[in-house]
């Protein structure tokens, strides 16, 4: 058998039939549901008379819909409470395993499937939601589908697809200090773009990663869909298996060992042939801070917002132009000179433990600053929030004047009450600086943890070294 | 699945890069747990002037003279013209949802993002990617001729304009064999379902843990 890559190898393991033309049907062995992606997949089941094939596959949790708010009033709105409500019925109706809303591990879907072992490496798993990226952090395939995707894989276990290339981005060197996973990957899309992915499988790699918790991992494959790849990729090592030993679905006793062997392997071979290959050096990364409307127009805290007349190619100009005129910033503006009136450390890129501890470790006997209307801190899940409140974290938090929420995705999609008024400014730890994305009007700059909560205590974008 | 075959239609310009699928439905309106409806909300930030909700009538709403659907020289249009990157973001099958129910039937651009790419396929809609330079050249030509056309034939492949001018796209078999015939592609998995549950009864001796049950 030739070299293979860690995807070439987690690709081969799930073909279930090949077509000539390389059309494949790829087998499933996990499945997270959500209320927002899910309503018509059911429907499409009952309408068939179909059932899902493994309901023993599939972890349902609501998350998109579910307020933050912490006086347990439940939903106010009757559109996103029929969703909620649609999930819980339907995962009755078929037996499907959900942390409702008032479980307390319920949280967001990416968050809670690594922390209940329910995501094991060598799987493919699948979500209707793009940032299922996120699993790939333990060796599993795993990207984003469609509705109707979804109800496929519901009624036969298995998804049509065609194989992807293979990308390698390579991280060696030491980062620097203040430096984390977001300012990684947000400078990894800085480089290659938010395109630069499509049609890959990307695999990160290197002496840098290997160092890197799970967690922070988690954080990188997260947001390879913002680089345009579905499925990001770090292969096992001990920090993955210690991650999930003892985890509430992983395997225990002689199947856990068998397991760890067979997860030993799931790492690319030396010299395995990459279509295409990155050389990152990570001390040239610092803080990353983005300046417009996609995630590749990002710069470091250093930076200035770039100039439109500066670029020659019309579409580029033009995009450019736009962003800077939604986002309400001038040309030449210091990164350090903005200043964000809204601050929200949350969703499931960067709403698990480590990434609290990191902002507060930021806010620690500081204050908020009085320009800063909004200060928010989401968890993750109930479990991050009992975990945060257990090592006073949320003390911490309060007392500097951030708001300490319930989990939920909140902000970060606004599709709960937690939003932006038009034209509010926010630093932000999510994902997503689209247009509207946070609130229709709302002008978002993603950043890391740390660089949210020091901007929030300084009132413009800073770093904690220089608070 | 409706079946796609050969399309005759006005094209309609969008001239932007990158388009995500928050701009095409924003996400307000994925609270709706139906498939259809979402046409009157395509792209509801850029083509009102206030804030769309749910549920909400959009006939008296202040529509936004500068988008350019909007345009009545617009109106009708069943193919929509794209700029690179067409469909970044999330997996919402939401966005081709609300393209088919506002009448597109076609989107032609440079390149689109994967799962956008993907749902398309599943909900007769039939992604088109040309080359850059042609791309450009269609726009200059929407833009200058009112009632602009292409003929569009997924069967041979090609996009046609009214001189007789045809360039050639790519697809791959499958997906054309399942959209020129409205296929369900479900009911053509389960064919194999014996093929399946072989393949689960192998997988379970070589990695019994994968079908520990989550509960």
């Amino acid at each position: 058998m030739g070299k293979q890559t860690l995807y070439d190898k987690l690709w081969e393991q799930h073909v279930v039939h090949s077509e000539d033309d390389g059309t494949s049907l790829i087998y499933i062995d996990r499945h997270l549901v959500h209320e927002v992606t899910s309503p018509q997949a059911f429907e499409g089941l009952h309408i068939a008379g179909r059932k899902p094939w493994r309901t023993g596959s599939m972890l349902a949790v609501p998350d998109h819909n579910v307020p933050t708010t912490t006086d347990g009033a439940g939903i106010d709105d009757p559109v996103s409470r029929l969703q909620v409500d649609t999930l819980d019925q339907n995962c009755n109706h078929f037996g499907i395993t959900e942390f409702n809303m008032a479980d307390p591990r319920q949280g967001i879907v990416h968050v809670i499937g690594p922390e209940q072992g329910a995501t094991l490496p060598g799987m493919t798993i699948v979500c209707g939601d793009s940032h299922t990226s996120t699993h790939g952090a333990f060796g599993a395939l795993a990207f984003g589908i469609g509705t109707s995707e979804v109800e496929h894989v519901m009624a036969t276990q298995c998804l049509i697809q065609r194989k992807s290339k293979n990308m390698r981005i390579w991280i060696e060197g030491e980062l620097r200090h203040g430096v984390s996973a977001k300012d990684i990957v947000l400078a990894v899309i800085g480089e290659i773009g938010t395109a630069g992915g499509t049609g890959y499988a990307i695999e990160f790699a290197g002496p840098v990663i290997r160092e890197l918790s799970m967690e922070s991992r988690m954080t990188i494959c997260n947001m390879t869909i913002e680089a345009g790849a579905r499925a990001g990729l770090i292969a096992v090592d001990q920090t993955t298996i210690d991650y999930l030993e003892g985890r509430p679905f992983a395997p225990t006793g002689d199947t856990w060992k068998n397991a760890v062997e067979a997860w030993r392997s799931l790492t690319s071979d030396d010299d395995a042939h990459f279509d295409h290959e990155i050389k990152i050096e990570a001390s040239t990364i610092l803080p990353q801070v983005t300046w417009g409307t996609s995630p590749e127009m990002v710069t470091d805290i250093e930076g200035y917002v770039p100039d439109p007349n500066d670029y020659e190619d019309p579409t580029i100009s033009i995009g450019i132009a736009r962003a800077l005129e939604y986002m309400g910033l001038e040309a030449g503006t210091a990164i350090r000179d903005i200043k964000p009136e809204l601050v929200f450390i949350g969703s499931c890129t960067n709403s698990r433990i480590e990434d609290l501890r990191e902002a507060a470790d930021v806010v620690r006997g500081r204050r908020v600053a009085p320009s800063i209307k909004q200060a928010l801190v989401v968890p993750g899940s109930g479990l991050v929030k009992r975990q945060a409140e257990a090592e006073g974290l949320h003390q911490i938090f309060i007392d500097a004047g951030f708001e300490w929420r319930n989990p939920g995705c909140s902000m970060c999609l606004a599709m709960n009450a937690d939003r932006l008024k038009p034209g509010e400014r926010c630093a932000s730890t999510s994902n997503r600086n689209f247009e509207g994305r946070q609130g229709q009007g709302g002008r978002t700059h993603l950043v890391s943890p740390s660089i949210a909560a020091a901007s929030a205590i300084a009132g413009h974008f800073t770093s904690a070294e220089d608070l | 699945m409706d079946a796609f075959t050969v399309l005759d239609g006005l094209v309609a310009p969008l001239d932007r890069a990158n388009v995500d699928t928050d701009a095409i439905i924003p996400k307000q309106f994925l609270k709706s747990i139906k498939r259809t409806g979402f046409g009157p909300n395509l792209f509801d930030e850029w083509r009102y002037m206030d804030q769309g909700e749910p549920g909400r009538d959009n006939s008296g709403r202040p529509l936004n003279p500068d988008f350019v659907l909007n345009q009545s020289r617009y109106e009708g249009a069943s193919i929509l013209l794209a700029r690179e990157n067409f469909g970044c973001g999330s997996s919402r099958e939401h966005a081709p949802w609300a393209l088919f129910d506002y009448g597109f039937r076609c989107i032609i651009a440079p390149s689109f993002a994967d799962i956008f790419f993907n749902n398309c396929f599943k909900n007769a809609i039939l992604p088109v990617v040309l080359n850059e330079n042609i791309v450009d050249d269609l726009f200059i030509r929407v833009f200058k001729q009112p009632g602009f056309m292409l003929k569009v034939d997924l069967s041979a492949q090609t996009v046609e304009f009214a001189d007789g001018e045809k360039a050639r796209f790519e697809v791959e078999a499958f997906r054309k064999h399942c959209l020129l015939n409205g296929l369900d592609d479900i009911g053509l998995t389960l064919e194999k379902a014996e093929v399946i549950k072989l393949y689960e009864k192998r997988r379970q001796i070589e990695a019994p843990w994968l079908f520990d049950p989550v509960a």
